[in-house]
């Protein structure tokens, strides 16, 4: 599976160091709190909102570098939005990658 | 240019924020989590330039052009490449960014919102204004805690003055609102709208009957004044 890497942070900083560490601790803040919604809706079984939230965590799955994980986020938002939940399973993988990932940052 | 950002995601303000402070022409005055607190914040501050993301809870980026009558250019951001075409129905959207912004994508969008005529601006506020005089035939935006409710003008039946506050009465909800009965009485049809009584404004087609000095409307009954009556019944289809 493939791994998160911080190339588009770096790219987009134009070597501004502190800039990538206030990044980076802003996804780390934010990210959590957007995970546990997303798992609250998801255990309630609200497919419309578990969506809404899946589309603000593909901004971070892009973020960091995960190119692949990012069309499954699509279409896993896709399937919500439907009222399915296909794809969920990998979703959640990519979730916990980026969990690990973050932690050693 | 003064900008401003409008992302309920802090992650994606910071990073655009970020690409901002590379191009010595921007300049940021806020940033804003929500499209409500930017609607007050443009209500006092002149902006040249809002970076909008359309994806937001509530509120969405096409919500709040829709409510600004003279919006300054504007350059959406989102993750969605789908709304692409009904950004093109906006004359003041300058470009599309679709998240993760690149430098390069950035710089050019900067360069496009340079560039965006005069004569474009002024097309979009004219349009704009014509849709927002339109839509207040149809429908007129409260502020309730802080979100923007939109409600339809025909539904309206009762409007009552209490104190700093009026009470609007549609046909499915009340909504108790700060504002005055001059203010709203500026945004209603003055065919469909008649102020009765210092404290009621009432849509006349709802009225079920009227005694002497009072109307029945659904289940209220409203005091008519003395000084308001005359216009009252020549307002009505009176045999």
């Amino acid at each position: 599976m493939e791994q998160p890497n911080l190339s588009y942070i770096q790219g987009m900083s134009g070597g501004d160091k502190a800039f990538e560490k206030k990044l980076i601790n802003i996804i780390k803040l934010e990210f959590p709190q957007e995970k546990e919604v997303y798992y609250k809706n998801v255990a309630a079984k609200k497919h419309k909102e578990t969506a809404e939230n899946v589309h603000k965590l593909k901004h971070k799955i892009s973020i960091l570098g995960l190119e692949k994980s990012y069309d499954v986020a699509v279409a896993y938002e896709e399937n919500l939005i439907e009222g399915k939940t296909e794809l969920k399973k990998e979703f959640e993988a990519i979730l916990q990658i980026m969990t690990v990932y973050l932690d050693q940052l | 240019m003064n900008c401003i950002i409008i992302d309920d995601e802090a992650t994606a303000r910071a990073i655009i924020s970020q690409l901002c402070s590379g191009v010595p022409s921007l300049n940021i005055l806020e940033e804003f989590p929500n499209a409500i607190q930017a609607i007050k914040y443009l209500n006092q501050n002149e902006v040249d330039l809002i970076f909008l993301d359309i994806h937001m809870p509530d509120f969405t980026g096409f919500d709040f052009i829709d409510t600004i009558k003279n919006p300054p250019k504007i350059i959406l951001t989102t993750s969605d490449p789908k709304f692409a075409i009904q950004a093109f129905e906006y004359n003041c959207i300058v470009d599309y960014l679709v998240k993760p912004i690149s430098q390069e994508r950035f710089s050019k969008s900067i360069k496009k919102a340079e560039s965006f005529s005069q004569n474009k601006v002024n097309e979009s506020e004219e349009t704009v204004a014509d849709e927002g005089d339109s839509s207040t035939d149809n429908h007129l935006y409260i502020n309730i805690d802080r979100r923007l409710i939109k409600i339809d003008i025909p539904s309206i039946y009762l409007i009552e003055a209490k104190g700093d506050y009026i009470q609007v009465k549609t046909e499915d909800k009340n909504y108790t609102v700060h504002s005055t009965l001059k203010k709203i009485e500026e945004k209603l049809p003055t065919d469909l709208f008649l102020k009765v009584h210092r404290s009621y404004v009432i849509n006349i087609k709802k009225i079920i009957d009227i005694e002497d000095n009072s109307v029945l409307i659904k289940r209220d009954v409203i005091p008519v004044s003395r000084s308001n009556r005359p216009e009252l019944m020549k307002r009505l289809n009176l045999l």
